[in-house]
């Protein structure tokens, strides 16, 4: 029973990681970016989600009302100020600005919110359960796998559905043609990145309800997201929710076996992913 | 009549090769002049030297971007520790097998991560750094997650005399340094440099050429590897303490690297030795300030990669086309007085 229980927590974990993996994968997907600091943009996520909840004393789950558009204006001016001005041929210059992004925002989170970890206290969501054929399931980490379907089902539909979702698949495809055909580049670049960071919020304050955060935390965020990327197969939604869920799995499993071995065991799978399917296992067939 | 030979020579790199020699001499001297503190804050500049080069030759050269090169200074500096108390080696051979099996292990390593591509790449090696932190964290006898401080008995083997060994470790790292600046302008020199300069500017045109893009960059990898986890058993040799975290730092090994060698030059062989003395002499006076140290150099990177690729040896280079260790040819144009009755 003591496995059964792991495989289940292990899947509703996985869609934490799918929540941080979404993000990733769209701004991969349209401008082949891959943000290092992504990770510290969920972590600030929680910290402005604890901000909020301080000043306005409100749920943290009410608190989303503002920390998502919040972060999606910082990911859209961010984009626009900074990253756009990197996107080139050239692989290293995103990389090495996303980088000194996510060391400028973990040092900015531990001048202004100290190295003390926190926690978004939401009363009796954090401890709530249902009973279920002997299982006890968490009412927050199912809500958080609600919450990572949802996500994906939206963006599955603004890629797909919409004509911001049609500029998305436009500028992936061939940014040069899309810009002769009146899209702008740099603001549909700058849009993307808004909804990464908006997904991103979600994940954060989600994040936040779950476990005590602090700001050195990015890293291993996303890294996890990374990890359920390439274990799905990039440039797939679906995958991303996948890949979140065999990582989780992994890594509650780890720690069936023992307590230290959860991060590892999760590490483990996706080198074996790698070295068995190095595509993943869902990657998007028209490439 | 002119008359146009190919050489790498310049003035500058001659004059630069006569400053280099007693310069040399002076850095040797050190220890017979410098304090202890300024001792150990030199020979720290060495190992970020060494560090600094290597990461340019992978990043820069190799064009492959690794956020993860933790990996193998911990490795090292783990290696260190493990050679001397468990197999009783002396210490100087433990460093130099804890560099060869930093490179014997960075072969699976690499034929896993050379999977991925471009920045996937960078966050895989990344995820080997923390598989390495976490298998470490795990060996009790290395003090798991807490680590372990290098035996008494093992450090006097070096030398009995304090101040001796203090001589001994720093000597140890500028003869890294050099070694490693000695063996990237050979590598970039010979036929490997030219096949790793025609992959940054095009792998693809590179390969229709006949070049091995993937034995190429595995070579440079291992051989990275291999001295970078050598520089971390003479890291962990001076520091003489070793825990998971502090080994396997990403900020430490990876992301002050970066920092030195995106604000000296990537791309360029002088680039990370210019980084390395901006990068001391920023920290030697804004230490105090902590966080927002690491903030202003986070930004300052930033600035230089949007404003300035090349970075500030780039910049002087540009405006005085020098270059100091020599690794392009150049055609110069010399004049031959024709004789009399020429031919």
């Amino acid at each position: 029973m003591d496995w059964v229980n792991a495989v289940v927590q292990g899947v509703l974990l996985g869609g934490l990681y799918a929540l941080f993996a979404a993000g990733l994968s769209l701004i991969f997907g349209v401008m082949r970016l891959v943000n290092i600091a992504h990770g510290d943009m969920v972590v600030l996520a929680a910290y402005l989600g604890l901000s909020v909840v301080a000043t306005l004393g409100i749920p943290p789950l009410m608190a989303l009302v503002i920390v998502v558009p919040l972060m999606a204006l910082l990911g859209y001016l961010l984009q626009r100020l900074v990253l756009n001005r990197t996107i080139g041929r050239d692989i290293l210059p995103p990389l090495l600005v996303t980088f000194g992004l996510s060391v400028i925002v973990q040092n900015g989170l531990l001048m202004v919110y100290s190295a003390d970890p926190q926690k978004l206290g939401a009363g009796w969501l954090e401890v709530a359960s249902l009973q279920f054929a002997g299982l006890a399931i968490g009412v927050l980490p199912l809500l958080t796998f609600v919450f990572a379907v949802a996500v994906i089902v939206l963006l599955q539909w603004v890629f797909y559905g919409t004509s911001l979702g049609r500029a998305f698949r436009a500028v992936s495809d061939d940014g040069d043609v899309a810009q002769l055909m009146g899209l702008d580049r740099r603001h549909v670049f700058g849009l993307a990145m808004a909804l990464s960071l908006a997904v991103t919020a979600v994940a954060g304050v989600l994040l936040g309800i779950r476990t005590s955060f602090d700001p050195t935390g990015g890293a291993a965020r996303l890294i996890f997201g990374f990890e359920a990327v390439i274990i799905g197969g990039l440039g797939n939604l679906w995958g991303t929710l996948v890949g979140g869920v065999i990582l989780g799995v992994a890594q509650t499993i780890g720690a069936q076996i023992d307590a230290g071995w959860q991060i590892l065991a999760g590490h483990i799978a996706f080198l074996l992913v790698l070295a068995i399917r190095p595509a993943g296992f869902f990657p998007r067939v028209d490439q | 009549m002119s008359n146009h030979t190919v050489t790498r020579a310049s003035r500058a790199s001659t004059i630069a090769m006569l400053i280099m020699v007693p310069l040399l001499i002076l850095l040797i001297s050190a220890p017979f002049w410098a304090g202890r503190a300024e001792l150990r804050l030199m020979g720290e500049i060495c190992l970020y030297l060494s560090l600094a080069s290597l990461w340019n030759l992978l990043a820069g050269y190799a064009g492959l971007v690794s956020v993860g090169q933790q990996a193998f200074v911990g490795f090292g500096g783990y290696l260190l520790f493990a050679l001397t108390m468990f197999a009783d080696w002396h210490p100087l051979a433990a460093a130099l097998g804890a560099g060869v099996l930093g490179l014997l292990i960075a072969m699976p390593v690499a034929v896993l991560m050379f999977r991925l591509t471009g920045a996937y790449f960078a966050i895989g090696t990344w995820v080997v750094a923390e598989v390495f932190r976490l298998s470490f964290a795990q060996i009790s006898a290395l003090g798991g997650g807490s680590g372990t401080s290098l035996a008494v008995s093992v450090v006097k083997r070096l030398s009995e005399d304090r101040s001796m060994r203090e001589s001994l470790a720093y000597w140890l790292a500028l003869g890294l340094a050099v070694a490693v600046l000695v063996v990237i302008t050979l590598l970039l020199r010979s036929r490997t440099g030219l096949a790793l300069t025609a992959i940054r500017d095009n792998d693809v045109a590179a390969s229709s050429l006949g070049v091995d893009v993937w034995r190429t960059k595995f070579v440079v990898y291992i051989v990275t590897a291999g001295l970078t986890a050598l520089t971390g058993a003479l890291i962990f040799l001076q520091k003489l303490r070793i825990s998971p975290d502090a080994a396997f730092s990403v900020n430490d090994w990876t992301a002050f690297v970066i920092f030195i060698v995106v604000i000296g030059g990537i791309g360029t062989v002088e680039g990370p030795v210019i980084g390395t003395l901006v990068f001391f002499l920023l920290r030697e006076t804004m230490a105090d300030l902590g966080t927002i140290y690491l903030i202003v150099l986070g930004v300052v990177a930033i600035i230089i990669m949007l404003t300035a690729p090349q970075g500030l040896w780039g910049l002087i280079r540009s405006r005085f086309g020098l270059s100091m260790l020599p690794v392009i040819h150049r055609v110069k144009t010399i004049t031959v007085r024709e004789p009399e009755n020429g031919p």
